[in-house]
């Protein structure tokens, strides 16, 4: 076990951060304003050397940093990648980041990488094999998780479980925390036809160590419902703000975390969105 | 090569070389272009563009789809077709005589 | 009905497939288009990717032809790995393959050269020797050393002139290519590759001390593969692009 004690960033502050661009370098180390950490794809930075990994060197002398994975595919049904899992140590020993997590989903099959976040059944026997995942993970990275809640699309027949009781019981069955992305609960239950303050009340909110916000698109479905795909391509949307709020208001300030990852957009406009972030989460602290 | 050929050769090489490397201001050194490789293979955890673009389409494995209208800089670049200059002309008239438009 | 994996990652891949039973909207209905937003993910993100990572060979077919060239790759070769910076290994052979790219006899080894310039990008950093210790080596001591080269050195040959291709496409008024055969060595200086052409002879060269020969033997092995080998040419090269790590034994 890691002596929490030797950390440079123990843990990420309850403040803003944002998804780390390498086209933002010079102005994050030049003017971070209210960015206080930041957050990369752990898969980025698995090369050998060079820009990637010099570049984070350098930031991670000032800033905390959270480590997200996106590719260990821990829905998965077939075994984890166990050099995958190796490369994560690798990372999250050297980095030493003040977070790490993973997603509830899959992407792997077959060998396949398919480079998306794939839904998987909420079941018991689903819930016993990401339970063993996130067991391994844990185990071989050496440190606690935090697992992040889907966006979805569609729904399987077969499930028996609702997400969040899903999720409570994988961090009741492996010590993990949870990571709660606020767009993604916005997405999932307009395109479902759930309430998502519901989601919200229904979520275990003492076991978050984060809180990821983001944009999405709109689009519909066959019948005319809205379909909002979580594309993180511009800014969050009001009520995802609101939603934002209102769990604030709920689990106190917490590390949140901008996502921007397509179109990104120069540096003033992503700092913009993290100073909204800063000031939902001060008002929790007045 | 003989002893003494190699060892002059290698003796003026190395006199060449770090002339060269002096001559090189050191600002030109560090500013390299990148070439777009920077952001090449990155990992994120978006999605794409709703449900209607590339997924959904039937997939060429023939490539009958080839258009000649949207040719790219291949159409500027004379070549002969095969590299021990076999007198098969370039690409962008093989394409028009061997596949139908 | 349950859905497994198996089943929804064929139909990910083909758009043709029906989509699996047993997913729903969440209110009764079936999934319908809902699923094409996977395929979508999957699709776009994948030749989002090979648009990147292949660049002049996007130019080189057209942007139109490229999305054509990558539904079909992508499907042939998905990753077989979680790291994108590695995705389109295959993209050489697949484009010796793919009918209208075929006509293209440079491409494979275009494509070679962008992931070449890739790998590179990603190499493990070495630190460079100086100058000074090139200096104090005796004549003498150098022919008889072998030397260790940096870990982002990339040797790309071709019977096609895959520099000047390259050049042409991310150059503004680099000159048009002339048939000619073409090495291409790849190093990273500071923290971006650089292509550089090699003259002949400088393959072998290279080739030779990467497989641990001393600089002498490595000089032999030019000087027979070309009468012409430029020395001081290729060693100003090694030493400007920082490739030269060690010499001694």
């Amino acid at each position: 076990m890691l002596d929490a004690t030797t950390h440079r960033f123990a843990c990420l502050p309850d403040a803003p951060g944002v998804g780390y661009k390498p086209q933002h370098f010079t102005e994050i180390v030049n003017d971070a304003g209210p960015v206080a950490w930041l957050e990369i794809h752990a898969e980025n930075y698995m090369g050998d050397g060079g820009r990637p990994i010099a570049q984070l060197r350098h930031l991670s002398e000032r800033f905390a940093f959270s480590v997200h994975g996106v590719g260990l595919s821990i829905g998965g049904e077939g075994p984890l990648d166990s050099e995958h899992l190796a490369r994560l140590r690798h990372l999250v020993g050297w980095l030493d980041p003040a977070s790490f997590s993973e997603h509830l989903a899959w992407s792997t099959h077959d060998s396949a990488f398919l480079n998306d976040l794939l839904p998987l059944p909420y079941t018991e026997a689903s819930l016993a094999r990401v339970a063993e995942h996130v067991d391994e993970v844990q185990e071989v990275v050496g440190r606690r998780m935090l697992l992040e809640n889907p966006s979805s699309y569609l729904t399987f027949e077969e499930s028996t479980l609702a997400e969040t009781e899903f999720l409570r019981e994988i961090a009741k069955r492996t010590g993990c925390g949870l990571l709660l992305d606020v767009n993604n609960v916005f997405v999932s239950a307009t395109n479902l036809g759930t309430d998502p303050v519901s989601y919200i009340d229904a979520f275990p909110l003492e076991l978050v160590g984060e809180i990821h916000l983001g944009g999405h698109d709109d689009d519909e479905d066959d019948h005319g419902a809205p379909l909002l795909i979580d594309n993180h391509g511009r800014e969050v949307a009001d009520p995802v703000w609101s939603l934002f709020e209102y769990t604030i208001s709920q689990s106190g300030p917490k590390p949140s975390l901008i996502e921007w990852d397509n179109d990104v957009p120069e540096w003033p406009v992503l700092k913009a969105e993290a100073s909204r972030a800063a000031s939902v989460l001060e008002t929790a602290n007045a | 090569m003989s002893k003494t050929t190699m060892t002059l050769a290698a003796a003026g090489a190395v006199a060449t070389a770090l002339a060269a490397s002096l001559a090189v201001p050191a600002q030109a050194q560090t500013k390299e272009k990148c070439y777009g490789v920077s952001l090449a293979g990155e990992n994120d955890c978006a999605a794409g563009p709703g449900t209607t673009c590339s997924g959904t389409s039937t997939v060429d494995y023939q490539g009958n789809a080839w258009t000649l209208v949207d040719t790219g800089t291949c159409t500027e670049i004379e070549l002969p077709a095969m590299a021990d200059g076999t007198p098969r002309m370039g690409s962008l008239e093989a394409l028009d005589r061997d596949l139908p438009s | 009905m349950t859905v497994d994996q198996t089943t929804f990652r064929k139909a990910l891949l083909d758009p043709d497939a029906a989509r699996p039973d047993g997913l729903n909207d969440g209110r009764g209905q079936p999934a319908g288009r809902r699923f094409d937003v996977y395929r979508n993910n999957v699709a776009v993100s994948l030749t989002e990717a090979l648009e990147v990572g292949f660049p002049v060979i996007r130019k080189l077919v057209g942007q139109d032809n490229f999305k054509l060239l990558a539904s079909a790759y992508l499907r042939l070769h998905p990753p077989r790995s979680p790291l994108m910076m590695h995705f389109g290994a295959d993209m050489p052979s697949f484009l010796a393959e793919f009918e209208p790219a075929r006509q293209i006899g440079y491409l494979p080894d275009v494509a070679r050269l962008e992931l070449a310039i890739r790998e590179s990008y990603h190499a493990a950093d070495a630190e460079p020797i100086s100058p000074a210790e090139l200096e104090a080596l005796s004549p003498e001591a150098l022919t008889g050393a072998s030397v260790r080269l940096a870990p982002s050195l990339r040797l790309v040959r071709s019977p096609w002139p895959i520099f000047s291709i390259w050049r042409f496409n991310v150059e503004e008024g680099a000159q048009s290519p002339k048939m000619a055969a073409e090495d291409v060595f790849v190093s990273r200086p500071n923290l971006d590759p650089v292509p550089r052409p090699l003259p002949s002879g400088g393959a072998e060269f290279i080739t030779a001390l990467l497989t641990g020969a001393t600089f002498g033997d490595a000089m032999d092995k030019a000087s027979e593969a070309s009468r012409n080998f430029d020395l001081p040419v290729v060693l100003t090269l090694l030493v400007e692009m920082k490739t030269l790590i060690e010499i001694g034994g």
